[in-house]
């Protein structure tokens, strides 16, 4: 039993603060946030450089493998600096399915790219009416002879609009609901047949809303086995989770940390706002809050590669459901705490809260997953 | 980061728990188990059992009769005890006095006491708290006045756990009046027997007589048994604060609850189907399990790096007001879930010796006095609003 970083994980989380601190401060990101892109893709480069795109990929197909702990530390940095590169679309999401389901020629035409930073993936799983249960999908993929079309609409479809490749859900049997019946494509972004509306989010990513019209694919784009993609789609999830919860920690942990700067410096009544035993006993919340949610957000992040589906989605979404109501806590607390400068765009508080609720929505909020949780 | 137990880990948990398996008595697995009251007796022999197997005290140093275990060992040990249905060991010997001699005690003071805190042939209790210094524990007022060889000790303490069990108490008392509020007080060891002491029961209002109003009149104590120097005495209780209070969250204990609070809600009906499939009665429990779940796991951080070499700070208190917002949530779905049958008070129900059939579910007795009891936890050992204060001043520099 040891719940604490090795070495290399160690490494990876000083050079990625070290990092990110010098090169991503708050105004980059509102440089890059006025963009239409959204980032920057010298950066994504950069972050290539430093292998951060080949956490999770095996180093047969260009990457430094790893995985779970190492997106975690990399995904709680990433919350503290609030960076806005498609990492979770691409390397955790996008690859993770090439990862888990692709064929060996999948993987080696796909995943030494993300490597280099060359390729950028979308997962488009969610759709107008699926909420967040991962098995409603009623986007068609109709067989006709050699290949399949698919028909249908993909909702917000996180840094779409920066894809190379969409990795698209579709049914190819069953009723919309079905738990068998659902297969993964791969859709190149041009594909006859696809348009996309893109959008910015609230909380500074892109996202797209992609309708499907007669877009034909060959067999070679199922990635996994016809009929069987939800389990592969639940695993990725999961990940995501996993890594939406570190993301979630990091924010946390820095919000915590301008908040107790504010009060520090803030002087209300003759005294520093620290002083106020009220304002004390909210940040030792806040702090607890942060702690109780990072412990949540490793704990899923060494079980979400568990392969018992069950001990997996307990884990994964109890951290969830922490880091859920944690973030909407602080965040909430640290808007209130700086008073009126809270409420201002120039400040980072709001961006951080901003992200801090659309994670709770992201991959499904408390409600939901505590129902998972509870086993239905 | 392995949340695993490692193939020695596994066979050290195996080794604690055929232990307790052979050794503990079926009575008082029972009346844990059962959540019934335990005596004195029920206690010291369970934890002789445990001192002649040698796992009386496994955080003290070796050469005291600790047992050299790592912290993930001491947790697992904690554990294994919780979920094994052993009484709570009392802490008053072994985690509190016995470290303060074994760090300010002198050779003679720890040849004298130590062994006889290890065997339990000594219980303690603790004279912190007074009627006017609760929070404001550095107020107390009791004196310990030099009278040749000795001190003479007059003043009342309160909340005195178990002072009926003991032996010897240990106290805060002011041996400096005009020194500053901290620095006038001293640790004193105080023999139960002598002259002038006297215990006043406190009943509390779920029917217990575990605490009790200790008055000291001119009680004669040899300056031997000061602990310590004049006036370090409020070093040694901050000493107290950051030493091995990683087990402070109950948390083995509180999964064992949940795990009695899942097979009572099977049982329970609610609209002719167990209550734990009522879905908002189900959330209820899960929400409970997953912040229990955050607080395991953060407790499971702190021992890591304890393990690997830091040294235990104060995040113990996160620990401690956490595990008992969570015990008294434990106690709060408890007391739900029998329904009606909270209401029937029987404490004989909760004694030894009683012999009449249950009223309603065995299980419902002790539901109500122990939510109600429970309420002490948030309260004792520095309220949650102090541990929040000493968060507040010690991690966040506020």
């Amino acid at each position: 039993m040891d719940f604490t970083l090795n070495d290399e994980q160690r490494l990876l989380q000083e050079s990625a603060e070290r990092y990110l601190a010098k090169e991503y401060p708050f105004a980059v990101r509102r440089r890059l946030l006025a963009t239409d892109l959204g980032f920057s893709r010298e950066t994504w480069k950069a972050f290539s450089g430093l292998g951060w795109l080949g956490i999770g990929i095996p180093e047969e197909f260009g990457g430094i493998g790893g995985w779970g702990v190492e997106t975690a530390v990399l995904m709680e940095a990433f919350g503290a600096a609030l960076v806005g590169e498609p990492y979770l679309a691409t390397c955790v999401l996008g690859a993770g399915v090439i990862r888990l389901a692709g064929s060996p020629a999948q993987k080696k035409a796909l995943l030494p790219k993300v490597a280099t930073g060359d390729l950028l993936l979308a997962f488009a799983f969610a759709e107008p009416g699926s909420r967040y249960e991962l098995g409603r999908v009623a986007t068609r993929a109709r067989k006709n002879g050699s290949v399949f079309v698919l028909e249908g609409h993909k909702a917000v479809v996180i840094d779409a609009a920066a894809a190379d490749i969409l990795i698209v859900a579709a049914r190819t049997a069953g009723g919309v609901a079905d738990r068998d019946g659902i297969t993964l494509f791969l859709v190149e972004a041009d594909a006859k047949g696809l348009t996309r509306r893109d959008y910015p989010t609230v909380d500074g990513h892109r996202a797209s809303e992609v309708t499907l019209k007669g877009v034909a694919v060959d067999a070679n784009a199922v990635v996994g086995v016809v009929d069987a993609g939800l389990p592969v789609i639940e695993r990725v999830i999961d990940d995501g989770i996993a890594a939406v919860a570190a993301e979630a920690a990091g924010i946390m942990a820095a919000l915590n940390r301008q908040t107790l700067e504010y009060l520090k410096t803030r002087r209300q009544f003759g005294r520093p706002l620290a002083e106020f035993q009220v304002l004390q006993h909210r940040m030792v919340d806040m702090f607890a809050a942060c702690e109780l949610s990072k412990s949540m957000a490793y704990m899923a992040a060494v079980h979400a590669g568990d392969d018992d589906a069950n001990s997996r989605a307990k884990a994964v979404s109890a951290a969830k459901v922490q880091i859920g109501k944690a973030g909407r806590f602080v965040g909430q607390q640290a808007v209130q705490l700086h008073g009126g400068m809270g409420m201002t765009d120039e400040l980072p508080v709001g961006h951080y809260f901003k992200r801090l609720t659309m994670i709770d929505t992201l991959f499904g909020d408390v409600d939901f997953h505590l129902r998972r949780f509870s086993g239905g | 980061m392995d949340l695993t137990l490692s193939p020695h880990e596994l066979k050290f948990q195996a080794e604690v728990r055929a232990f307790i398996r052979d050794n503990l008595p079926a009575d008082i697995k029972r009346k844990v188990e059962g959540g019934m009251r335990l005596v004195k007796d029920d206690m010291v022999r369970w934890q002789k059992l445990l001192g002649a197997r040698g796992w009386m005290a496994p955080h003290w140093p070796e050469k005291y009769g600790g047992t050299g275990w790592s912290p993930v060992e001491r947790y697992l040990f904690e554990e294994e005890l919780a979920l094994g249905g052993c009484p709570r060991v009392a802490p008053f010997g072994i985690n509190m006095v016995g470290p303060v001699i074994i760090e300010f005690g002198s050779e003679a003071h720890k040849r004298r006491f130590l062994p006889r805190i290890l065997s339990n042939d000594d219980w303690w209790c603790q004279g912190y708290s007074e009627p006017e210094a609760g929070s404001d524990l550095a107020a107390l007022k009791t004196r310990a006045e030099a009278d040749s060889d000795d001190y003479l000790v007059n003043g009342v303490k309160t909340w005195t756990t178990f002072a009926h069990y003991a032996d010897w108490i240990f106290c805060l008392v002011r041996t400096d009046p005009k020194a500053k509020k901290q620095e006038g007080i001293s640790f004193l060891l105080i023999d139960m027997r002598a002259d002038g002491i006297a215990i006043r029961p406190i009943r509390t209002f779920d029917g217990g007589d575990e605490i009790n109003e200790v008055s000291f009149t001119d009680v004669r104590v040899p300056k031997d048994n000061l602990i310590g120097r004049e006036g370090q005495g409020w070093t040694i209780a901050k000493f107290l604060l950051g030493y091995e209070r990683t087990g402070i969250a109950g948390v083995a204990r509180s999964k064992k609850q949940m795990q009695r609070l899942r097979t009572i809600a099977s049982r329970e009906m609610c609209g002719g189907r167990p209550l734990i499939e009522d879905p908002r009665f189900r959330d209820k429990v899960a929400a409970v399990e997953i912040e229990l779940m955050a607080l395991e796991y953060t407790n499971l951080r702190i021992v890591s790096a304890e393990n690997a070499g830091q040294a235990p700070g104060p995040e113990s208190s996160l620990l401690k007001f956490r595990g008992t917002e969570i015990q008294q949530a434990i106690t709060e779905l408890l007391l739900e879930a029998v329904g009606y049958y909270a209401l029937p008070y029987a404490p004989d129900a909760l004694a030894d010796g009683w012999n009449e059939s249950p009223i309603g579910p065995e299980y419902a007795a002790p539901l109500a006095p122990h939510y109600f009891n429970w309420r002490k936890a948030s309260i004792y050992a520095g309220t949650n609003e102090i541990q929040k204060n000493i968060i507040a001043k010690m991690i966040l520099e506020m």
